[in-house]
């Protein structure tokens, strides 16, 4: 199922990728590369088959229900790109 | 001091231990070497402070008789594991201002065991690409070159900067992680050795992620018995990552030079591809031939999903990249590029954060995770990988212990040959070595010969699940065969 130029805009928004007018054509030229190639998977007989959900058989580990870590606010903001006391800054939400 | 470089990891860890070198002039001999070999690109940081300090540490250690199983042994570290306040980049433009305040689990235990940081290497950004040409800092160069050619070639990826690094002998062995094949296929194209663990065995904690079901670290290194010895520092439980198993790590040094008499090896009739160069045939060939003069049997078996494993790898791989990748916000750390709200900061972010491949992958990623194709793509394909994993399941349940095939369906190529109009074409590369990353299964590369241009070409050996000690037995025995393959420097 190739794609439109239309569903590239729409795929890049679901992505929270900006895509230039000119760069669309491009782009859906190579994702229709790779839909087209991974196609061929309708040929294979799924009929029955589960899905893999866990690539080692093992039961989900699970810890105390304590706190490890944590308390350390510079070390968490450190990377931030924009912060004020331990906030991090982003463009205005509520109107 | 230069002819400290060509040690192996072994060698060197004796001579330390016996106090006939010291670790300062190892790890010194090391960073001139790094130096002299900017023009590679295999480091996209170097980081010879530290190195220095933690050689000294390491000779203090020796001297006072203490000292781990890596002590004083000087490493590069592929640049999508987290170190503490040292920049890692995943080889992004978007995370190239990051320092991480936590250490990964596989290199904070290297460093328990001794081992010395001599700095990051390049590969392709976030581990997505197969010639390292993907990475924000550009392409590595390969040490190896065609007789009597100058044409640059790549070393593979995605863990380019650290095959190059022990090609060029410019460590005693570097840290890598492998999704569909990003160990084995540099290992391949530059003559050194590589194991993608089982999955499960390797702690991701730390490692920027890719596709979690799928990454797995392991090391690269000069020789079987190098790899050997740095995987049992890089293994074992760890209560941060769920996915990693409880169960001890054996001595897998003891395992280089294990007999494999009476082993069963299973020669897949599906990798056999039309179109392979005749040279990939004969040292395949010549690896049955080792195998069985050893004492192993060879059994021929089917994988009859084979080729379904790189079309499904690119619906799961890409899902799982989309969802990984969605962190990368502008917020919390990494590049920020401001817009007109928060929707259009998160675009403009990304757009200038991402490379050309990361984009393409996410967005595939995005796509086939979307309502309405999620059953048609990622349930049939993750469907298709039960089936490829039943494949090797059944031939393991009928007695045969590992399986060899090439490791790559040829040998280096140029920098800039590949992918240029179809992403597809650089895709196959990983034909070989994806359905075990599938199917969650250990694999190595080990080189086992030459093209009629002087590159190596490698072989692959796949086995049972965490039975990693077979691997290194029968890659021991390939490499006897074989010999080892030394880049020439050039550079």
């Amino acid at each position: 199922m190739p794609v439109d130029a239309a569903t590239v805009r729409r795929i890049a928004h679901l992505a929270r990728i900006a895509v230039k007018d000119e760069e669309v054509e491009h782009l859906q030229g190579e994702l229709n590369a790779i839909l087209a190639f991974v196609e061929q998977l309708g040929e294979v007989d799924v009929e029955g088959v589960e899905p893999m959900t866990s690539v080692t058989p093992m039961a989900m580990k699970s810890r105390q229900d304590v706190v490890t870590d944590g308390d350390d606010p510079d070390a968490v903001m450190s990377n931030a790109p924009k912060s004020e006391d331990n906030f991090y800054l982003v463009p205005k939400v509520i109107e | 001091m230069t002819e400290l470089t060509t040690l192996t990891l072994a060698e060197a860890r004796d001579r330390l231990r016996k106090k006939d070198l010291s670790s300062a002039e190892l790890t010194a001999a090391h960073l001139t070497a790094i130096e002299k070999a900017r023009s590679l690109n295999a480091f996209v940081l170097e980081t010879p402070e530290i190195a220095t300090e933690m050689a000294k540490a390491s000779d203090a250690r020796i001297a006072k008789g203490e000292g781990g199983p890596l002590e004083g042994i000087p490493l590069a570290i592929k640049d999508l594991f987290c170190t503490e306040g040292v920049r890692t980049t995943a080889c992004s433009h978007i995370l190239d201002n990051f320092v991480p305040t936590y250490e990964s689990t596989v290199t904070s235990q290297l460093w328990r065991d001794g081992a010395v940081m001599l700095g990051k290497t390049n590969n392709d950004e976030f581990a997505m690409g197969s010639s390292n040409e993907t990475s924000y800092f550009g392409p590595v160069q390969s040490p190896w070159r065609r007789k009597g050619s100058n044409t640059p070639l790549v070393p593979g990826g995605s863990s380019g900067g650290s095959a190059a690094a022990v090609a060029a002998q410019l460590c005693l062995g570097a840290t890598a992680t492998d999704t569909g094949g990003s160990i084995r296929q540099p290992a391949a194209f530059t003559g050194t050795v590589g194991i993608k663990p089982t999955y499960g065995r390797c702690s991701r904690w730390g490692i920027v992620a890719f596709a979690s079901s799928l990454d797995q670290a392991g090391p690269m290194a000069k020789t079987v018995r190098d790899t050997a010895i740095m995987l049992r520092s890089m293994a074992g439980p760890d209560a941060k990552d769920t996915t990693c198993v409880d169960r001890p790590v054996p001595d897998y040094e003891a395992a280089v030079g294990r007999s494999v008499k009476g082993l069963r090896i299973g020669i897949p009739k599906e990798y056999r591809l039309d179109g392979m160069p005749a040279e990939i045939e004969k040292i395949w060939s010549q690896g049955c031939e080792w195998l069985k003069a050893a004492g192993a049997e060879l059994v021929d078996v089917s994988l009859p999903h084979t080729k379904y494993a790189l079309p499904a790898y690119y619906i799961v791989a890409p899902a799982e990249a989309s969802s990984n990748l969605a962190r990368y916000d502008g917020v919390r750390y990494g590049l920020r590029v401001e817009g007109r709200d928060i929707t259009d900061m998160y675009e403009q972010t990304r757009a200038a954060g991402f490379g050309g491949e990361v984009r393409r992958r996410v967005m595939i990623g995005t796509y086939v995770l979307s309502a309405g194709y999620y059953d048609a793509y990622y349930l049939r394909a993750q469907k298709v990988r039960t089936l490829i994993k039943r494949d090797f399941e059944q031939c393991f349940a009928q007695g045969v212990h590992a399986m060899l095939t090439p490791a790559t369906p040829s040998a280096s190529f140029g920098v800039g040959e590949k992918g240029g109009a179809d992403p597809v074409e650089m895709y196959l590369n990983d034909v070989f070595t994806v359905t075990v990353n599938m199917a969650g299964l250990p694999g190595i590369a080990v080189p086992a010969g030459s093209d009629a241009q002087g590159l190596p070409l490698g072989l692959q050996l796949i086995g049972r699940p965490f039975d990693e000690e077979t691997l290194f037995a029968l890659g021991d025995v390939i490499e006897q065969a074989a010999g080892r393959f030394v880049a020439q420097p050039w550079w």
